[in-house]
């Protein structure tokens, strides 16, 4: 799947999280979290499992969690680099 | 038994994550009005995530779907399929034609999926003047409809009604919706009330369409969840007095009697027929069923 330019998912509200996705040579996963410290690294892993599963390589990925589960995160990411796929650069 | 139906939104990670703490016997997912018409991609998305992660227990998953003629419901019904609801919603179904369309995108997406032709049930909410005068032909289209839902608010809107909380309009509805059911054989599923904040009004109306036949109701509030499970449970009164009669039909027929009485009162089948689904809700409930005291 190719990046073509920037899209967003998800909301600011509870239990969610607000995903950002960019046009990037390389993956990037960048986390601002109200649980950064116990699950930041978690939350990093999932985005970029599910950029892979969708055969993403290049993509800065932006995460602004509200304390998303684990479901929901990879909604998210799924959603906002099928939308960049379709945007236009 | 599904008593209550609770409506979830289907873009929202929070009410998805607990939904079903609150004892609602089915979960309404929706991908219709509950989602903004740019997050419908989102929702579909979720809404499988929710699926596969969450094991909602008890409750029954239903999805309500976008209606024919808007650009979602072919995304909806592709993605929904592979999910095996208990049962798709299709929404604003005007007649039987709706339901041979939608039926045919289900099969379509069921051969896709491998799964056997006919697995997909069919909940049609009927929320249209057409609709509501269709209602026999829509409950009668396809082996597939199991049940039809009253939908209240866009009929009033439709039939140009006052929308009330007396209800006095859409009284004709509610008896149509009911008889074609029931004349079609299917389950009838009332509409919500949506005051949230009213327990005595809710309490008067989910008495109301149980008496008058419903099998449930729906609920777009988790508040509103106990008092319809309560309306459409039957209550220790109703399963005593079937016990007694299954007591006194079982003791006619050792007799050898043609017809038995109780407390004076001529037992017929009508009489039978409905102690029977007393206790068969009781034992499906867990309240003792066909066990005397």
């Amino acid at each position: 799947m190719q990046i073509q330019g920037r899209a967003m998912a998800g909301t600011l509200e509870s239990n969610d999280v607000m995903v950002t996705v960019s046009p990037a040579q390389a993956l990037e996963v960048q986390v601002t979290s109200i649980v950064l410290g116990q699950f930041g690294e978690e939350l990093k892993r999932v985005a970029l499992d599910t950029a892979a599963q969708l055969g993403v390589q290049g993509a800065l990925i932006e995460l602004d969690d509200r304390g998303a589960v684990e479901c929901t995160v990879r909604a998210r990411v799924e959603t906002a680099l099928t939308r960049a796929k379709e945007a236009k650069s | 038994m599904r008593r209550s139906m609770m409506f979830v939104p289907g873009n929202n990670p929070g009410m998805l994550l607990n939904a079903d703490v609150y004892g609602a016997d089915s979960l309404i997912l929706d991908l219709e009005d509950a989602v903004a018409p740019g997050e419908k991609d989102a929702a579909r998305v979720l809404v499988r995530n929710a699926l596969r992660a969450f094991d909602y227990g008890s409750a029954e998953v239903i999805i309500r779907i976008n209606p024919l003629g808007t650009p979602y419901i072919e995304d909806d019904i592709r993605a929904v399929v592979p999910l095996k609801p208990a049962l798709i919603m299709p929404t604003k179904v005007a007649g039987a034609e709706d339901i041979h369309a939608v039926s045919a995108m289900i099969r379509a997406a069921e051969r896709e999926n491998g799964l056997p032709e006919g697995s997909v049930g069919l909940i049609p909410l009927l929320e249209t003047a057409l609709g509501i005068e269709n209602a026999y032909q829509i409950a009668t289209a396809d082996p597939r409809v199991k049940a039809i839902f009253l939908g209240a608010e866009d009929l009033s809107s439709d039939l140009q009604a006052i929308r009330s909380k007396e209800n006095h309009e859409i009284l004709y509805a509610r008896g149509r919706v009911v008889m074609a059911a029931r004349a079609a054989g299917v389950d009838c599923y009332d509409t919500p009330f949506t005051d949230v904040n009213d327990d005595e009004g809710l309490a008067q109306d989910a008495a109301f369409a149980r008496a008058i036949g419903f099998t449930g109701k729906a609920v777009i509030s988790p508040r509103h969840v106990p008092a319809v499970n309560e309306a459409f449970s039957p209550s220790d009164k109703d399963i005593a007095y079937a016990r007694e009669v299954m007591a006194v039909i079982e003791e006619g027929e050792r007799m050898g009697r043609g017809a038995v009485s109780l407390r004076g009162k001529m037992i017929d089948k009508p009489i039978v027929d409905r102690a029977r689904r007393v206790l068969e809700a009781a034992e499906a409930l867990g309240l003792g069923g066909y066990e005397h005291e």
